[in-house]
């Protein structure tokens, strides 16, 4: 009786690297994580701590240059100045209202892809969703400038009805902005609702459950992580946007457009860090908040 | 509980109307493309193919066009190999910490785009003294790109399991030998997937552009912007932006295939 053997492999360095790692899994685990943790260690974690530090610095106002001495001016600036106050009620108000009638108008978009729609039906509203998400940022800000310009369409198809276009302002802010986000609104939302089994909705039906307390009581306490999940999105991404109001907005101004002035033409990176705290601190008290949901899983 | 019919048709109505709005934004820059109406008139008073011969004998937006390639092409490669790394470790391994790193890889998108540009806008200039080009856009947009590389291969990676990484390794293959003839083609759809996302993110980004670009470098998104309210380039813009939208189709029909082809297979 002949036994093949298992030829042995020859020894190269590849090979001992390779043997190595085999018997030691945290070497391979160090390997892994090295290249990418020093990515975002360096580039992102470095650049925000430094963010937060740069609020406490100031600017020379004869070379511009940034003095690095320890200072609560840009803070305190940023917390009184009434300039501040108002462009954060603003732009907390703006957020809040997009994420309201994004939430409006995914719940039921959502339910009926979700719930009521056939398979197929299903599969073609998900891609109808989708789209948009691919068209550029820009060109569907710079569709909504058009629709809602004096002369076009919105004009054009009120009108007759004695309406007009909202025109260029803070409602043409929150129309456009709710518009870009819905698609992320939609899609946690439609995902949580995939998930209720239809058999819980027919069991309260079978217990005499009527469709609204059924609603009510079975379907949105279920789907509420999901909801809020979608609400992560449009709250942050409205509450850092100063883009949309540039091309729909009039000449209101919004967090971002300040942070924005304040690092280009008015050459005061300090300040505008101190700005870029606001959104921060009110994205975080939010993200707290709703940790206890079970959101974070939903994202 | 049971939908009544009307309820039914009534949501179904909703949908549809919502859809409509989603879309008709979309059409009118379409029909906009071909006025000869350069304020954006709507009825559009005449047709015109003018704005569409200049658009593609634009020198800027060509240039602009490359230069974006050019950046989102570099941006890909390194978000798909730190993304893979990284989905690879986090899902293989059990560790101190690996809550932490997939929030870390989620943050820069999670964070508006404003926050993240200023951050590295603060960090190259300020501290560490490089004046803004184009490859600091690189660096930021691989930064954000890593979640959808990260997203879709761990996605992957917990669906398929180990077993036939063990097996390659009972029959003597080494680590690298395992990797490039089992894991690898294993994961190549989802690395196209997280590929052509992490494009798409990158072509299509502003807000965290305009904070690290340097002076000379304009992307197609900044181009856009520039010539946005510019009466004369205004329908460019609408040509420029239906043409985005057209490309646009090739990498949704792609990801439905993969994602077809892989609903096939369960």
């Amino acid at each position: 009786m002949t036994h093949a053997t298992v030829p042995r492999p020859r020894e190269t360095p590849a090979r001992r690297v390779s043997v190595f790692l085999s018997t030691h899994p945290r070497a391979r685990l160090g390997l892994l994580l090295s290249a990418p943790l020093f990515w975002l260690g360096i580039v992102y974690i470095v650049a925000l701590v430094l963010l937060l530090v740069t609020a406490f610095w100031s600017v020379d106002s004869f070379t511009g240059e940034i003095t690095q001495e320890w200072t609560l001016d840009n803070i305190v600036t940023v917390i009184t100045g009434s300039l501040y106050q108002t462009v954060t009620l603003r732009t907390l108000g703006v957020a809040l209202a997009v994420t309201l009638i994004d939430v409006a108008l995914a719940l039921p978009i959502a339910f009926f892809m979700a719930k009521v729609a056939t398979p197929r039906m299903q599969r073609i509203l998900v891609i109808a969703v989708l789209t948009p998400l691919w068209a550029s940022y820009l060109v569907k800000a710079y569709a909504w400038r058009s629709v809602l310009s004096q002369d076009g369409i919105l004009e054009w198809l009120l009108a007759p009805f004695g309406g007009s276009t909202p025109g260029y302002g803070l409602p043409a802010t929150i129309i456009t902005l709710s518009y870009l986000w819905l698609p992320y609104v939609i899609l946690p939302i439609y995902a949580g609702l995939e998930r209720v089994p239809d058999s819980l909705l027919e069991a309260s039906s079978d217990l005499g459950g009527r469709t609204w307390p059924t609603l009510r009581l079975v379907v949105f306490p279920l789907v509420l992580p999901a909801i809020i999940a979608g609400t992560i999105f449009s709250f942050a991404l409205s509450l850092g946007d100063y883009i949309t109001v540039n091309i729909v907005g009039g000449a209101n101004q919004m967090l971002g457009n300040l942070v924005y002035t304040n690092v280009g033409a008015a050459n005061n990176l300090p300040l505008a860090s101190a700005i870029a705290l606001i959104p921060i601190v009110i994205i975080f008290g939010y993200l707290f908040l709703v940790r206890r949901t079970g959101a974070l899983d939903n994202l | 509980m049971r939908l009544s019919r009307l309820s039914r048709t009534m949501l179904g109505v909703v949908t549809g109307a919502i859809l409509l709005v989603v879309y008709v934004p979309l059409f009118v820059v379409l029909v906009n493309s071909f006025s000869t109406s350069t304020s954006l008139t709507w009825p559009p008073p005449g047709f015109t193919l003018e704005w569409w011969g200049r658009a593609f004998q634009s020198a800027g937006a060509m240039e602009a066009v490359a230069t974006s390639v050019q950046i989102a092409v570099i941006a890909t490669i390194v978000s798909l190999v730190l993304g893979t790394l990284i989905s690879l470790a986090l899902q293989r391994f059990e560790f101190f910490g690996r809550e932490a790193i997939s929030l870390l890889v989620i943050l820069p998108i999670a964070l508006p785009g404003i926050i993240t540009g200023i951050a590295l806008n603060n960090f190259f200039r300020t501290i560490m003294g490089v004046p803004l080009s184009i490859w600091t856009i690189v660096i930021a947009h691989a930064t954000f790109c890593i979640v959808t590389v990260f997203n879709n291969v761990i996605a992957r990676l917990r669906r398929q399991g180990t077993n036939l990484e063990e097996a390659s390794a009972d029959l003597g293959g080494g680590v690298w030998t395992t990797f490039r003839l089992v894991t690898f083609p294993q994961l190549r759809s989802a690395l196209l997937a997280g590929g052509l996302l992490a494009f798409a993110l990158s072509f299509d980004e502003i807000i965290v552009t305009t904070f690290t670009a340097g002076s000379g470098v304009t992307t197609l998104p900044i181009f856009i912007l520039n010539n946005m309210f510019r009466p004369n380039q205004a329908p460019i813009v609408s040509v420029i932006a239906v043409v985005l939208v057209l490309v646009s189709i090739i990498p949704i029909y792609i990801a439905q295939r993969l994602s077809g082809s892989e609903a096939e297979k369960r």
